[in-house]
């Protein structure tokens, strides 16, 4: 810590910082563009000048950019015995104010039709400058925008050429096809030439962008002022990370989603699937009413009550029911059907392989010494070993916190030539390309494949022989890996050689490859990184948002209930959201729902199951029920209703508790709300003790009041019903949160786990975010929210995981299919967003050149498979590093759906 | 057969004809008070608007009247009743013309004071019995109010009743023919006429009732008709007083020949009754504690030494 | 003391001025043209629709009573999709039209807006819309901003320079 005085005044703050997020975490406010706390100084803008001053006794003082000065002055040439700023002095302001004069000479009188308006860092300073006058009589220089994808919007002419796009883009993000053009008041930011951009992370250039120059596209379709969103802290459902999020509603639609800083999980970034697949909930397949099979077969619309009767009907006639959970619903939804339908009849709604896996990981984090890092520590891992998983197209925000990683080993050289590392352009000039150790071991090739030491493509069975190699290289006792050719052991040696000498070395894996084998193999390798003190991390990526939540509550899977129905132990099938289809190969499925008597299913969207149910009940989305998520770290998040839509669509816990009354189940408990049913959960499983803590209880008040979802500013209130009826209807009641649904309640920062916007006084863009943190860039106030349920024991010394595959034998006439993941595309909700479906590639089969000249297919040229009894024709796709003896199918795409992968398949022209 | 109806017809004409007064006073009041101020005032209903007393009329007695669940019932009936009572009462001893009277009391002054004491009852019992912290406290004021300025109310017309040697108003009217006590007594026409703006909290002592402080004071919970009463009372309590002012201090019915003398009396009365309507068109409302110390400190040595002077000077005369 | 009498006086005296009374309805009044009435929107002299949905009406009104949805043309323009003001709540405050920056929304004065039924104080777009530019009959914001619409380019509005050349490498 180290003493400064700002305007004469002294504070403590860390003295590894500069001066400008000294100022910021001190609350104090002074303006900037080009730094951001996650992509450090460059001392571009000089918008953040401030006045140094010798000591005391100097009056004159000299102006220096906050950014670029550190809080230590004896690091400076020649240091100073004291760190002495002053903010509001007249000079800097003045220089701040011209600063923005000249920013603004460009820009155009675009603020009434420019998306960033009210939600604009560049506004935001202005104001905070007192600058409103744009003297400068001559013309502005103009540009011509780009088409950038169906997620970004471009306006050039808004630039005030703060570089923090590609700085975010190349440096941060990896991506290379956006850069800088031309030259002086010139500059342009864009692509070479119009066209998608290719980075997963580009949605977060609205955010970074200080002005307009990159907004939301889909946004854009049906625009509306960020202080009339109406938004609740969420969690993000399209993988197994658990990024924390923002969505915005406005007129019954969610509108667009924003991140929400949680400094352990995601930080400041999404990716584009979590930003920009929300359209699921506005879509046309949503389902809107109850659903009742008629006499003539087909769904027909009907009421809540109706459709209770006719369940009542055969629900309380001693049906033997059992229910299908859903790794995409809430621990409270699968709770509630495991209540209805009875513990030992609860089955977990995933396929046996994800069950098995999920299962797996639990397993070894629960047991080994390796424990998982967050997001967060998974930036400062120093050497990455990734088995089996394409993380672009799985996790893609853990691609962005491994591109972070890579970096920490060459950075450790900046210390010793005593540059900060916030000092973004000297630290980048240091390392240039140079990369820390990264290995990718995958089945395919992936995005990351470019920054890192060493790539190796084979089949699940060969990567896991790999990784226990690495492991047996490591400690000896750990079991060894016996016909491993020259070149794997090499590689296998030099990985453990740089885990070996990596401070924290951190190893990645997961289920896509659907190998159990590969999993144990990385945790063997974490295992054995736990030598000597130091801590091995191990990462386990799961297939959904809550796999870990929903395997830690049953074992039996979706399987396992197509034997209980074919046994006859059940005549009623309860599906929770959930399409069965994408569980299991489709003719099991069929069977399961034609055999049962009965199949009632609650869901949100409308899909091959829910056309087979005999009655469909409307489920809330994230976005409109409240609810826990388990991620992939183990961290239990809570997500909150965002708005009341107009339809019968309650949250499904609600509906279950309804069944219960329907099935005349005279002890159902008696669930009011939210911490009722967490209560029961924390009850009924001792892991899920703490569930009923990650949040405050829907009692929990600030000074009285409730925490509003909408903005002080939002607008409208008296006129947007007005044209169904003048007489404005009461606001929704909400009995399960601290959340009104009005923008009554208190108005300041509410604890961390119930943050549902980023705004204080003076900064409406999300740059606003500094005020909630406790030193910017940090930990927000009160700690970040979430915990963690899954802790490696402490003493814990399990022997290491045996069983090492044999290598992979190719069959003649049949390749092995893998499964290949599409960050647009294999999901399931968030491909029902329209601009993800522009994204998402048309079903193919990806083969090696090998099997393609034996079959003689050449690229595009359509290819017979067979998979689960069921034959497809797809367009083939030469993939040159694909292994040998396998082929690739993507996965989740509409049509190509349900199939298990990996499996054998003949394959033909 | 006439001479036993006569006084009926006379009592009866005077009712009705006092009762019409105080409610043609609210058309009056509120066009005298828009003239004042610069504007017309009612006058879309009939001509003048004239018939707007008519249409209050119907709007006051077709409204729901209202008697609040927590108010003590037979008080709150009965209050309003008691300050058009006592204010009619006092009428009957006022000679109007030198024919036209009801009650020739000896004691005719004493009566009319006696009378004015009645009507506090009304205001506090509206108050007391509303249950109401606002009516409780318009009560409370008028309470003190009206007992303060009632002191020196009876205290400047002794001036009078020296001068003229009598209670009774006849007398006293009779005894004017000479001068009118306005000038001899001009002392005890100020302290007169203050204590009976006082006694009727009329603009600017309104304090019982004033309206940005207390709601509307006694009668907050007031509605229909019973709230019409106090209005009516109000009313008539300005009338009451105008023509006291008239028969005591501006010689009654006296004056030139030419105009009959109930005409006189009408006319004086009226003028006065203007006067009060004036009064509230260009007076703020005082503070309370303004009010009080008013009276106590001013008016009452002012009416005392005016009775002092008085006798003084009768004594000296002779 | 004199001072009350002086001020009964002077109140008295006032029997003898004109009244200031306008006798509405039979005497019309002579409104200014920056009267708060009857709220309209407003097309540029262009005769397109002056709106461009920027919300900001909405968010200064003080009572909440306007409520729209932006949404674009194919070629950039904005304009409301809906745009809906709650005459029974309006209080003809006025701070919509100072918000508003391209002078669409403009309050005329027009007061006679009276119903018997609430729902019918509620108008819609097409209610709202005017033939003309109002107050303002010159500006023209499409004219001033940086966007490109039909039948205007980058770099064709006022005090613009031609769209750069990213290519040249010029000084």
């Amino acid at each position: 810590m180290a003493t400064i005085y700002i305007d004469n005044k002294p504070f403590e703050v860390a003295d590894d910082q500069n001066l400008l997020q000294a100022v910021l975490s001190l609350g104090l406010n002074l303006p900037y563009f080009c730094w951001h706390p996650a992509l450090g100084s460059v001392g571009a803008c000089r918008q953040c000048a401030i006045k140094q001053f010798r000591d005391e006794e100097d009056s004159r003082g000299k102006i220096v950019m906050a950014c670029m000065t550190p809080v230590n002055s004896k690091s400076l040439i020649p240091p100073l015995n004291e760190t002495r700023i002053s903010v509001d002095d007249e000079e800097a302001e003045h220089f701040r104010e011209s600063v923005i004069e000249w920013l603004m000479v460009n820009h155009p009188h675009d603020c009434p039709v420019c998306d960033e308006g009210g939600s604009c860092h560049l506004q935001d300073m202005t104001v905070m400058t007192g600058h409103n006058y744009r003297r400068y009589r001559f013309k502005k220089r103009t540009h011509r925008n780009q088409y950038l994808g169906p997620f970004i919007n471009h306006e050039m002419n808004r630039c005030i050429a703060c570089y923090r796009c590609v700085r975010f883009y190349r440096d941060y993000g990896g991506g290379d096809d956006l850069s800088v053009m031309a030259s002086r008041g010139e500059v342009y930011f864009g692509r070479f030439e119009d066209g998608v951009l290719e980075s997963e992370f580009s949605g977060n250039l609205v955010e970074v962008c200080p002005t307009g120059v990159f907004t939301d596209k889909t946004y854009k379709e049906h625009y509306t002022r960020k202080w009339d969103l109406q938004t609740a802290p969420s969690i993000c459902l399209h993988c197994s990370l658990g990024c924390n999020t923002i969505p915005g509603e406005r007129y019954g639609e969610i509108r667009t989603i924003l991140s929400r800083y949680n400094g352990e999980v995601n930080g400041y970034f999404l990716c584009d699937r979590g930003r920009f697949g929300y359209g699921f909930v506005n879509s046309g397949r949503r389902i809107r009413q109850p659903l009742i099979r008629n006499d003539a077969g087909g769904l027909e619309s009907s009421t809540p009550e109706a459709v209770g009767d006719k369940l009542a009907s055969f629900l309380s006639n001693g049906a033997k029911m059992i229910g299908i959970g859903s790794p995409r619903a809430s621990l409270e939804a699968n709770f509630a059907l495991r209540t209805l339908v009875g513990a030992d009849r609860f089955y977990n709604g995933m396929s046996a392989d994800d069950s098995r896996l999920v299962a797996s990981a639990i397993r070894i984090l629960q047991e080994g010494p390796a424990r998982t890092p967050t997001l967060r520590e998974v930036e400062s891992a120093d050497a990455v070993f990734v088995l089996g998983e394409d993380l672009t197209n799985t996790a893609p925000r853990l691609d962005l916190a491994v591109k972070q990683s890579v970096r920490r080993k060459p950075i450790e050289r900046a210390a010793m030539l005593r540059i900060p590392e916030w000092d973004d352009a000297s630290v980048r000039e240091l390392v240039q390309d140079e990369k820390g150790p990264f290995f990718i071991a995958t089945p395919n090739p992936t995005k990351l494949d470019n920054i890192a030491t060493q790539t190796y493509r084979a089949t699940p069975d060969d990567l896991a022989r790999l990784g226990f190699a690495v492991a047996h290289a490591l400690d000896p006792a750990a079991p060894s890996v016996t016909d491993l050719p020259d070149d794997v052991a090499q590689l296998a040696d030099s990985i453990a050689q740089a885990l070996k000498e990596s401070k924290r070395p951190l190893v990645i894996s997961g289920t896509s490859c659907a190998s159990e084998a590969v999993m144990r193999a990385a945790a063997n390798v974490a295992w054995a990184l736990c030598q000597d003190e130091r801590a091995g991390e191990v990462y386990f990526v799961v297939p959904e948002c809550n796999s870990t939540g929903v395997r830690l509550m049953a074992e039996r899977d979706v399987d396992a209930a197509i034997e209980a129905v074919q046994a006859n132990e059940a005549d009623t099938v309860i599906v929770l959201e959930n399409d069965l289809y994408r569980r299991a190969a489709g003719t099991s499925v069929d069977t399961l729902l034609d055999t049962a008597e009965h199949v009632i299913a609650i869901d949100h969207q409308t899909h091959r199951t829910t056309e087979k149910a005999e009655a469909v009940l409307p489920a809330g989305t994230f976005a409109e029920s409240d609810g826990t998520f388990v991620s992939s770290e183990g961290r239990a998040q809570r997500f909150y209703q965002v708005f009341v839509s107009n339809g019968d669509e309650q949250e499904s816990w609600r509906w279950l508790q309804e069944l219960m009354g329907a099935a005349g189940q005279l002890e159902a408990p008696a669930w009011e709300n939210l911490d009722d049913i967490t209560a029961g959960l924390a009850q009924a499983y001792p892991i899920f003790e703490a569930i009923p803590k990650i949040a405050p209880p829907a009692g929990f008040r600030v000074v009285g009041q409730k925490i509003p979802r909408q903005s002080p500013r939002h607008s409208g209130r008296t006129s947007v019903l007005a044209d169904v009826n003048v007489s404005e209807p009461k606001p929704p009641a909400d009995s399960d949160s601290p959340f009104s649904f009005s923008m009554e309640g208190y108005t300041g920062a509410p604890p961390s786990a119930l943050i549902s916007r980023f705004w204080s006084p003076g900064w409406n863009s999300p740059q606003a975010i500094n005020k909630f943190q406790i030193e910017v860039g940090g930990h927000l106030h009160g700690g970040d929210p979430g915990r963690r349920l899954i802790e490696p024991s402490d003493d814990a010394k399990p022997e290491y995981l045996n069983d090492v595959p044999a290598s992979f034998k190719p069959r003649d006439g049949e390749l092995l299919i893998m499964p290949l993941y599409h960050i647009f595309g294999s999901d399931e909700l968030s491909i029902l967003a329209p601009a993800v479906a522009e994204r998402s590639p048309q079903p193919y089969l990806a083969l090696n050149p090998n099997a393609a000249a034996s079959l003689q297919v050449r690229d595009g040229e359509v290819v017979e498979i067979t998979l689960d009894g069921v034959a497809q024709r797809l367009p083939a796709k030469i993939s040159p590093e694909l292994p040998e003896g396998t082929a690739g199918l993507p996965v989740g795409l509409p049509g190509l759906c349900g199939v298990t992968l990996p499996a054998w398949s003949r394959v033909k022209k | 057969m006439i001479q036993s109806i006569h006084p009926l017809i006379i009592t009866i004409g005077i009712l009705f004809v006092v009762v019409n007064t105080a409610a043609l006073l609210i058309w009056l009041e509120r066009r005298l008070l828009a003239l004042w101020q610069d504007r017309y005032g009612p006058n879309r209903v009939g001509p003048f608007g004239l018939l707007q007393v008519l249409a209050d009329m119907i709007k006051i007695f077709t409204k729901e009247d209202w008697v609040p669940p927590f108010a003590d019932k037979p008080v709150f009936i009965l209050a309003p009743a008691v300050i058009v009572v006592a204010v009619l009462m006092s009428f009957a001893v006022i000679p109007f013309s030198p024919d036209i009277w009801v009650v020739d009391l000896n004691i005719g002054l004493l009566f009319f004071l006696a009378m004015s004491s009645m009507g506090v009852y009304s205001v506090v019992l509206a108050g007391w019995a509303s249950n109401n912290k606002y009516s409780l406290l318009g009560g409370m004021r008028a309470a003190a109010q009206m007992l303060s300025y009632e002191v020196f109310m009876g205290l400047s017309l002794m001036g009078v009743v020296m001068m003229a040697g009598s209670f009774n108003l006849r007398e006293i009217v009779e005894t004017q023919k000479g001068m009118w006590f306005f000038i001899p007594q001009i002392f005890g026409l100020v302290v007169f006429m203050v204590a009976g703006i006082a006694e009727t909290h009329r603009l600017p002592f309104d304090l019982p009732e004033a309206e940005s402080e207390l709601v509307a004071g006694y009668h907050s919970e007031y509605s229909g008709m019973k709230f019409g009463m106090f209005f009516v009372g109000e009313y008539l309590g300005v009338t009451l007083i105008s023509a006291f002012i008239t028969t005591l201090f501006f010689g009654g019915w006296l004056g030139p020949s030419f105009l009959p003398p109930i005409v006189w009396f009408i006319l004086k009365t009226f003028v006065f009754i203007c006067f009060f309507i004036l009064l509230r068109a260009s007076l703020p409302r005082p503070r309370y504690d303004q009010l009080m110390a008013y009276g106590w400190k001013v008016m009452l040595p002012l009416a005392l030494a005016n009775l002092i002077v008085t006798g003084g000077i009768i004594l000296a005369i002779g | 003391m004199i001072s009350l009498l002086r001020s009964i006086w002077l109140v008295f005296l006032h029997m003898f001025r004109k009244r200031v009374t306008i006798q509405y309805p039979d005497e019309k009044p002579n409104l200014p043209p920056r009267w708060r009435g009857r709220i309209v929107l407003t097309q540029d002299p262009d005769g397109e629709e002056r709106c461009v949905a920027c919300y900001l009406c909405a968010v200064a009104c003080p009572v909440d009573c306007i409520a729209l949805q932006a949404t674009e043309d194919n070629h950039g323009r904005r304009y409301p999709d809906f745009f809906r003001i709650n005459f029974s709540r309006c209080i003809f405050c006025g701070f919509c039209e100072d918000a508003c920056p391209t002078y669409a929304i403009q309050l005329t004065p027009d007061f006679e807006m009276a119903e018997y039924n609430r729902q019918s104080l509620v108008y819609e777009k097409e209610d709202l819309l005017i033939n003309g530019p109002g107050k303002y009959p010159d500006y023209n914001f499409y004219r001033f901003a940086g966007m490109s619409i039909g039948g205007k380019d980058k770099g064709e509005a006022e005090n613009e320079d031609p769209p750069v050349d990213v290519h040249s490498l010029m000084p």
